[in-house]
């Protein structure tokens, strides 16, 4: 089980959070002309790197903030955490 | 008495408690300490169970986890417990345990045939015989073997025991409690560390229980009795024994099966059977020890064969002697040892030893006993069916590859030695790449991946005075750093006798003419010649032949058979050991028991059970009670002898009637303020939110951003910046998460927060007719007439002394209203209702009405909205405005999404009105078409309409726009069904609202 420190809350265990997926997906704008292509690669297509991801969590049983997760996907190593408005 | 074995004195089981136990239906005596297996032993029992493949008589080869035969069917208190390991199950007053993998029984076994066809059962022999024809699998190869395979047959009642799980942290995590667990704990101890020292025996001290040494100027069994009970003492220390740390997962968590109640004749009250731990530990010390590696040679699985180390702990521990005329075969000076412990006991041992001229203060001891000792001898193979009765020996050459002239040598006990395998699967479930030691033929870890450190034996090293040096020095070094306090201890001076070099020599020779089977594993039953025989067939990966020929698999994990077959494969291949590599290390460590996985989470406890403030009303008023989600909902409230159906039915057509009244206290609620929400909502709803007055609710439909209906529910304006969302039971919890999402993520720039409010709210609907009547009179204060509180109005009330707030909202079709107050006021809000709606006939309804009332009015809900259709199709596409964005809009103009035949919600009605259609039922055009049948959509919701007296359904299928008036076929082949159908509009029963505007 991994050891998340929530930027909110401090070191916490996964089963208190809930995943979220890639965190550097960009929603379009609102109101703006989006091609299908460029739609469909938002609402559908997400990269299964292996290694470095940053993923979002929500601190579900927790303080309910979304956050970043920094982490590798094969070691499941966590380099770092950040709030939601931070970058890494 | 009759224990035979048994010595006089010594060991350290407590003679003045005699208990009486069963084996096989045969009585017999032990003493507490006892294991299983010691007392057996005692008792001259050697046979205890029958081999997997081959069903060849099976014995005791170890004395604790490192057993790969002993395993019995277990029957206490009651309740049965396969597969448990006979050398670990301390035995108890009472105690009854059986064979397994024999019939009709351990003596007589009918499977041992196989033994004798031997040479038809080759390494993947189930793959290559039952391959053809392909139909005889499920009837006839797969129960058959079935049958043959396997071990003890798990109990198929309930489990009565309780299991619990605990969450514990500390600073250091310290698995074994032999020398280098007890030294580390004890200076990390002293350092103000928390640390927890788990013992997966019911003794501490490991090894030192065993070792002829001096600590200080104490034995060794007395220095660890010493200081596991100061450990003990200690307040940031937390010492358990028949403790076992199975698994080392992500980030320091290691998951530890405490055994309780496993050694009683019954768990005590209020106590668990076992307890998991699940510990997050800053430092982990993997001091889990070695275990003894046996030498291969001809028929060394019979009964009497065993590891020199465990015939030493059961004369040491339990005062039994293994054999009286026992033979030691050792390629080290571990047998020396044990040698050396019978001559002390009386019984003059002879050992063989592979070496030419070894020499060291053991061996000078065993010299001095006058043992006797033959040298460049081994075993070429074990005499004797069911128990060894003698050995064939041999001198063998220097170069160990030939063998002289055969002697027998008579022997009740052959007892073996091949040197030392450190224990490190914890280490490599870790993470630890390990690497091979060339200087004990083995391998240790190396480089950490996790915060972890092996020590003693577990790491490759063999002398107790530097494994306590080593494990002083780390306990202290690794606790300092995270207390930052030092509080050194010096290192006690250890008087050991020294040992010389092991010999390579591990696999002796077959004689000329002989084809004894020589076991590499004895739990898989996996020969010389089976891996010989798939590396033939062209296995190279370890881990294929690994899976090809079973070794090192099951439940021993290959602890006593992984390096040897690492070693043949190795020589086979002309490589070396690390070139071959080791198999995978996972969890679990040893078997560990599914009650104990699952814990506390069975039945009603596997999730958290919600009941509204009104339950108990409902529960005295014959409430039948469904799950929905997490709430006990009312299905249907009972009268008399009422089944579902009828209950349903009078109580729908009370409301259409009259009036009635329904929990909807497990609706979602979400508080949503600031002065942006309007805003807010307007994006995350599909219709326009702007211009909402306040003091006004408005239906709304969400979307995901692929298009597909999320959720729906009204919201309504409290004040200027306060808006009160409603979500289905069902979705309560992922549009609180989806609301959160865009609120921090993607618009933080929105001065918007949400917080869910569900259980602060008790809802009750008012439905029906009479409903406004109702109402009147619970608030004769307010003007609740059709222009006062409109249709998707809202006000606040007092309803006899409690806050109120009332929307007129409904899900029935019928005029409505729900009325919400504190949820500590639910109850008495809900008792005033029904007192005051008596006059009115009203009466309570559950969800199974509720549905029947929706599905009539073509109401979608969760099974229209089921995760696969837009708004189109639940025909709420005059919801989705054209002229603002909002999430998932961009979707809805997918191709597939406008196309003209896109599926649409539609009534069903039977032709002959009697046949109720059940759900999930397929439409198709012909019931009679070939398969597969095209399927033209499928039946979402049915009830029986209580307006018309007749069945009917909502169903969502192709082009349901053009459909209407077709006659169709619903199929169910579940209920062997095919029911005549027309397509209606699913605005079944007052198609143009008027009766909530009424």
């Amino acid at each position: 089980m991994l050891y998340i420190k929530c930027p909110h809350c401090g070191l916490r265990s996964q089963n208190e959070f809930s995943y979220g997926g890639d965190a550097t997906v960009k929603r379009p704008e609102l109101n703006k002309e989006v091609s299908d292509r460029d739609w469909d690669n938002f609402v559908y297509l997400r990269k299964s790197p292996i290694g470095k991801h940053l993923e979002l969590w929500q601190h579900i049983s927790g303080c309910r903030q979304w956050i970043k997760v920094e982490r590798d996907t094969l070691t499941h190593e966590i380099f770092k955490t950040l709030k939601a408005n931070e970058e890494v | 008495m009759s224990e035979k074995f048994r010595l006089d004195k010594g060991g350290l089981i407590n003679r003045n408690k005699k208990i009486s136990f069963k084996f096989n239906g045969k009585k017999y005596f032990g003493y507490a300490g006892d294991t299983l297996a010691s007392a057996l032993l005692a008792n001259g029992v050697h046979l205890v169970g029958r081999s997997f493949k081959y069903h060849r008589p099976r014995g005791f080869f170890g004395a604790g986890v490192d057993e790969p035969y002993a395993i019995v069917q277990m029957n206490r208190n009651n309740e049965v417990d396969p597969n448990v390991r006979a050398t670990e199950q301390e035995l108890f007053e009472g105690l009854e345990a059986k064979s397994v993998n024999c019939w009709p029984n351990v003596d007589f076994d009918i499977g041992a045939i196989n033994n004798f066809l031997g040479k038809f059962f080759p390494a993947g022999f189930y793959y290559k015989t039952f391959m053809w024809p392909k139909s005889f699998w499920y009837n006839l190869y797969e129960p058959i073997i079935r049958k043959a395979a396997g071990f003890g047959a798990a109990s198929i009642k309930h489990d009565k025991e309780k299991y619990e799980h605990k969450y514990e942290y500390c600073d250091l995590l310290i698995t074994g409690s032999g020398p280098s667990g007890l030294a580390s704990a004890y200076a990390a101890a002293q350092n103000g560390a928390k640390v927890i020292l788990a013992e997966d025996k019911s003794r501490f001290g490991g090894s030192l229980l065993t070792s002829d040494v001096t600590i200080g100027n104490q034995s060794g069994q007395e220095w660890a009795e010493k200081i596991i009970s100061e450990l003990k003492s200690m307040p940031n220390v937390v010492v358990k024994n028949r403790s076992q740390v199975f698994g080392y997962y992500d980030h320091n968590m290691l998951v530890m099966s405490e055994r309780i109640s496993d050694h009683l004749p019954k768990t005590e009250k209020y106590s668990p059977k076992q307890r998991l731990w699940y510990i997050r530990a800053k430092e982990v010390i993997i001091s889990s020890g070695s275990i003894e590696r046996p030498l291969v040679f001809g028929n060394n699985d019979t009964p009497g064969v065993m590891l020199s180390s465990a015939a030493k702990e059961y004369l040491k521990v339990y005062g039994v002697l293994v054999g009286k005329k026992p033979l030691i075969f050792t390629n080290n000076d571990s047998g020396y040892e044990t040698a050396i412990e019978f001559k002390k006991n009386g019984i003059d041992p002879v050992v063989l030893d592979t070496r030419k001229d070894p020499n060291s203060e053991i061996i000078k001891e065993a010299k001095d006993l006058n043992i006797n000792i033959k040298s460049s001898y081994v075993v070429v193979a074990a005499k004797g069916y069911k128990k060894v009765k003698s050995a064939d020996i041999a001198k063998i050459s220097d170069d160990k590859k030939n063998i002289s002239t055969i002697e027998n040598i008579k022997c009740d006990c052959i007892c073996v030695s091949g040197f030392w395998t450190p224990t490190i699967h914890l280490a490599s479930q870790s993470g630890n790449k390990t690497k091979f030691n060339e200087e004990i033929d083995a391998f240790v870890p190396s480089q950490s991946k996790q915060k972890e450190t092996t020590l003693g034996s577990a790491n490759g090293i063999f002398t107790l005075e530097e494994t306590l040096k080593t494990s002083f020095e780390k306990g202290n070094e690794l606790s300092k750093q995270i207390t930052n306090k030092e509080n050194k201890v010096t290192v006690p001076t250890v008087v050991e006798k020294k040992s010389s070099n092991h010999d390579k020599f591990w696999c002796v020779p077959l004689p000329e003419g002989k084809n004894y089977k020589r076991f590499l594993d004895f739990q898989n039953d996996v020969a010389v010649s089976d891996i010989q025989l798939a590396l033939r067939e062209g296995y190279r990966s370890i881990e294929h032949v690994k899976r090809y020929t079973t070794l090192g698999m099951a439940t021993d994990q290959g602890r006593t058979s992984n390096l040897n077959g690492l070693q043949l494969v190795s020589d086979i291949e002309n490589k070396v050991v690390p070139q071959v590599g080791h198999t995978t290390f996972r969890p679990p460590f040893s078997p560990v028991s599914i009650g104990a996985i699952v814990g506390r989470e069975i039945g009603k406890h596997s999730k958290p059970t919600r009941k509204s403030p009104m339950h108990y009303w409902h529960e005295k008023n014959n409430a039948v009670f469904v799950d929905a989600g997490v709430w006990l909902r009312p299905r249907y409230y009972k009268q008399g002898s009422e089944n579902l159906f009828e209950a349903s039915k009078r109580e729908a057509k009370n409301v259409r009637r009259n009036v009635g009244v329904c929990d909807v206290t497990t609706l979602g609620k979400i508080d949503i303020k600031g002065p942006d929400s309007a805003e807010f909502l307007n994006r995350v709803y599909t219709n326009a939110w702007l211009k909402l007055p306040i003091g006004k609710a408005r239906y709304g439909v969400m979307l995901r951003e692929d298009g597909i209906v999320m959720d729906d529910g009204t919201t309504t304006r409290i004040s200027e910046n306060h808006y009160h969302m409603t979500t289905t039971t069902a979705q309560a919890a992922n549009v609180l998460s989806h609301l959160e999402y865009y609120l921090q993520l993607v618009w933080p720039e929105l001065n918007v927060n949400v917080v869910s409010s569900t259980e602060q709210w008790a809802g009750a609907a008012i439905a029906g007719p009479k409903s406004r009547d109702v109402l009147q009179k619970l608030f004769p204060d307010l003007d609740v007439s059709n222009e006062g509180l409109p249709f998707m109005g809202y006000m606040e009330g007092d309803l006899f002394g409690v806050n109120a707030k009332i929307y007129r909202i409904s899900f029935s079709g019928e005029l409505a209203y729900e009325v919400n107050v504190e949820s500590d006021n639910g109850n008495y809000m809900w008792e005033k209702i029904i007192e005051i709606g008596k006059e009115f006939n009203i009466q309570p309804y559950g969800t199974e009405a509720l549905s029947t009332l929706r599905i009539e009015m073509g109401h979608v809900a969760g099974s229209e909205l089921d995760g696969r259709t837009i708004p189109y199709d639940n025909s709420l596409e005059g919801l989705v405005s054209k002229k603002k964005d909002f999430i998932g809009k961009r979707s809805l103009s997918k191709k597939a999404y406008v196309a003209p035949d896109r599926q649409k919600v539609v009534g069903v009605i039977p032709l002959d009105k009697k046949t109720s259609i059940p759900e999930g039922s397929y439409i198709v055009k012909d019931a009679k078409a070939k398969l597969p049948n095209p399927k033209l959509g499928h039946v979402s919701a049915s009830c029986w309409s209580v307006e018309y007296d007749n069945p009917f359904s909502l169903a969502i299928i192709k082009d349901g726009k053009n459909m209407i008036g077709q006659k169709l076929f619903a199929l169910s082949p579940l209920k062997n069904k095919t029911i005549p159908i027309e397509i209606v509009s699913s605005h079944y029963v007052d198609p143009k609202g008027e009766r909530v505007r009424s």
